[in-house]
Formats: structure tokens, sequence, C-alpha cells
């Protein structure tokens, strides 16, 4: 036997399941209980940059709309520096949750567009939304990114979209730009299934 | 970023996204393999949060939606350490729960199960972790519920935990269940988990020394996320 060693693990996950909104969102249960929930405002009152709004749809693989998914998303500023690893301005968290539409799933958000930011070995990455996904029947939180379409050198260049090996895949993390909208879906499953990643 | 990475997710201790007996995850599981991404400023930087976000009352759920009344049920004290994979404590970072009430309803406009809502109940509470990754909740024991996978599917009474850590790759949901509960080895949601020993993980201990004498029995549960790797000699690209 060899020594035994000191780590321990990580807790499992578990589904946030269909009701995570009283959590995480419980305007969104139908309750107003805090006087602050918070993620409702990720850049804040004093962003520098491009107001953007994102608009999409998660479905599953039936083409059916996951209504009852909640979308995290986590940016850098538009000088692509994130909270935390610099100084950003007053008020810009770089951070929300996004709840769609029940009747429709329909979900839409607004924040600035944020900078490239620095990669791994030197390697700028493109400018990227980071998004996490939970919902009922998702057992895991699941990671991907939202690219850019008017950003195509960029894209191009990205070190991250470069390890998808299909590369027509590729196609799923790139929002499609329509002046300051972007329209960003997202497949669980199926055609055009998205790249999720495993970080 | 050169410092500091974290350790692989070792989804072996996680449910695989597909698990059959949990319906509703046949068709929102992907089916491509997921992309490892080695990571980057992107994974490990995350969103912080302080004393000015929250209210002090938040995570106490016997009195944060109180209407005059108390809410109806078993009073419960939920409290333990969120830590890292190298057994070091994660300090003020967020911890989220939600649950449902006594009678196992949750107060959300698309659950209509035939147990009352209680007035006096929101069952949603937060608070930050202190400097030695403690955090502790009041609230009501939740009820077992029944919901819709096969005919005859019972949920073990269970709190929902949302975590933050400081990296958003360590961002984790999961649920705890309580000691003895014999709904725990029927649960096809529970079940997703493969290994037995993961399972046990998020079982908390009931902790008659936390426990107040007359008014609240406690139960403990630890939280652990994703440990952080030191790096002591980089890659050199050029093999030296």
């Amino acid at each position: 036997m060899a020594q035994p060693l000191p780590y321990l693990k990580e807790s499992p996950s578990q589904t946030a399941g269909p009701y995570v909104h009283i959590g995480l969102a419980p305007g969104d249960a139908g309750f107003d209980i805090y006087a602050q929930e918070l993620g409702r405002d990720i850049a804040g009152p004093n962003a520098a940059g491009t107001p953007i709004t994102v608009t999409g749809t998660v479905t599953d693989g039936t083409g059916a709309a996951v209504k009852d998914v909640l979308i995290e998303v986590w940016q850098a500023n538009a000088a692509g520096i994130y909270p935390g690893a610099g100084k950003v301005e007053e008020g810009f968290r770089g951070w929300g949750r996004v709840v769609p539409d029940f009747d429709t799933g329909q979900f839409r958000f607004d924040t600035v567009k944020p900078g490239p930011v620095m990669g791994r070995n030197a390697r700028p990455m493109a400018p990227h939304l980071n998004l996490w996904l939970v919902a009922r029947g998702l057992n895991i939180g699941l990671n991907t990114r939202m690219y850019f379409g008017d950003e195509a050198a960029a894209n191009a260049a990205d070190p991250v979209l470069n390890l998808i090996e299909q590369t027509h895949r590729r196609a799923t993390l790139i929002a499609r730009a329509d002046g300051s909208t972007y329209h960003f879906d997202i497949r669980l499953q199926g055609e055009a299934e998205t790249v999720f990643f495993d970080v | 970023m050169t410092a500091t990475d974290l350790y692989q997710r070792d989804r072996t201790r996680h449910p695989p996204a597909l698990a059959p007996d949990y319906k509703t995850s046949v068709a929102r599981s992907p089916r491509l393999p997921l992309l490892s991404l080695q990571t980057s400023a992107s994974e490990l930087t995350g969103p912080t949060f302080g004393h000015n976000d929250i209210a002090a009352l938040d995570n106490d759920l016997i009195r944060n939606y109180a209407h005059g009344g108390t809410p109806i049920g078993e009073r419960i004290i939920v409290h333990g350490r969120v830590l890292d994979e190298n057994a070091r404590p994660v300090p003020h970072t967020l911890v989220e729960i939600w649950q449902a009430n006594a009678g196992g309803r949750y107060r959300h406009k698309k659950d209509s199960y035939l147990a009352p809502i209680d007035p006096n109940f929101g069952g949603c509470g937060r608070t930050l972790t202190d400097e030695n990754g403690y955090y502790v909740f009041r609230t009501i024991k939740p009820g077992a519920y029944p919901w819709r996978n096969w005919v005859n599917n019972w949920r073990p009474a269970h709190i929902h935990v949302s975590v933050f850590g400081t990296a958003f790759a360590q961002r984790l949901i999961t649920q705890m269940y309580f000691e003895g509960d014999p709904l725990i080895a029927k649960c096809p949601i529970v079940q997703t988990i493969p290994d037995p020993r993961a399972i046990d993980q998020l079982v908390a201990a009931l902790d008659m020394n936390a426990s107040v004498p007359l008014d609240a029995i406690a139960y403990k549960f630890d939280i652990v996320l994703r440990g952080t790797r030191s790096t002591y000699f980089e890659n050199r690209p050029e093999g030296n």
C-alpha cells in the first residue's frame, strides 16, 4: 500500500431542478423576498464600451424550448479585464443570471461587449461571454462560450475555437450579429449540438 | 495565469449527463463529448460578493418570509464549511439554498402539488461563509414530495445548494439530503450519481452537539469545491 493522499473529493453535482428560480431568482418564481436580487445587472451603470443585447433560446434534443433553464454569464469588461483580476468600472460585476420567458422560452439580456482576454501561452482570446447552464434534467451545469459574429478575424485566431476538431461545429459558439443585438441559440442535443466544455 | 490552476474535475464522481432513469435527462443531455479546455483567465476568475449584497436575515428561513407568524414544521439548523479539495476553507463565498416547505410544496408558480403553501415560508436563503469557510442557516425541514418520472416517485427531503468558490469553473449546484432517509436509496435523481461514496457526501449528518435544546435540531453539511493547483514547474514548449 502506498501512502494515502490527503485530498478531499469535490461534492457531486445534482440537478438544479425545475424550481431553481426560488433560490437564485425568486422574482421569477413569483415572489418578492430579498431587498436585492443578485445577477440582475451584469455591467452596471458605469461600464465603458458598446452596450449590447443578447437574445436566444435553449432547445432540447426534440427541438422543444427549455423554458426552465437558468443561465449564468461571466465576462470581462470592454478592456478585457475580469473583476478581481484588475481594475474595472465601479459597479461592473461581470456576472449575471438570465431566465427565459416561461411561455416562449426566449431569453434576453443586456450587457456591454467584452474586450479580448489574454489566454494561455500569451495567445489572445476573441471577445466572448462565458455561460453556465443549469436546469431540470441537467445533472451537472454545462459550460460553454458565446463569441461574436462580427469578430471574424479574432474568432479565426481564437485558441479555444481552434480546438474544436470538427470545424463546422465552431459556428455553434458564434452569435449572429444584428446591429448591437446578438442572437445566440443553444442546442443541448441533436443537429448542431452546441459545443460544451469540460473546464 | 501561471501561479494557479484547478484540479481536473473528477467526472466519475458526478452524475453523467445521460441518466435514463431520470427521464428528463434523456432529451436534455449532450450526446457529443465535452471539449476539454485547459483553464484560462475566463475560468479561473469568478464573481465575488460582499455583505452589501445580502441582508442579515437572509440566512434565517424561519424569519425571512414570516408574514405575522412562524412557518409550520420541524425547526432545523444546517451548518458546515465550504472547503476545497486541499481541505482548505473557502472564505467569503456565497452560499444560496432553496427548498420545499414542511408539506413538500415549493413557493413557485409552476408547482401545483396538493400540499398547501405556507404563508410564512418563502423557501430560500443565502449567506457568505466566514473567514474559516463556515456557514449556517436556520430553516424548516422540507417534506418529501411526489414527482412525475415513474408513476410513483418521491423525492427524499432535500435542500438545494448553490456555491461559487473563487473561480467560475468551481461553480457547483447540488442537493443536501438528511441522514437516515429511506427515500434516498429509491430516488432516480440521487441515483444518477454512480459512486455510492459520492452519494454519502451529500447526506448531512444529524449533529446533536450543534442543536439548540428545546428549539432546533442541527444537521452538518460540508461542501467541497474543486481544488487549486500550485504550479512549481512550468511547461516548456521546447521540451526543456
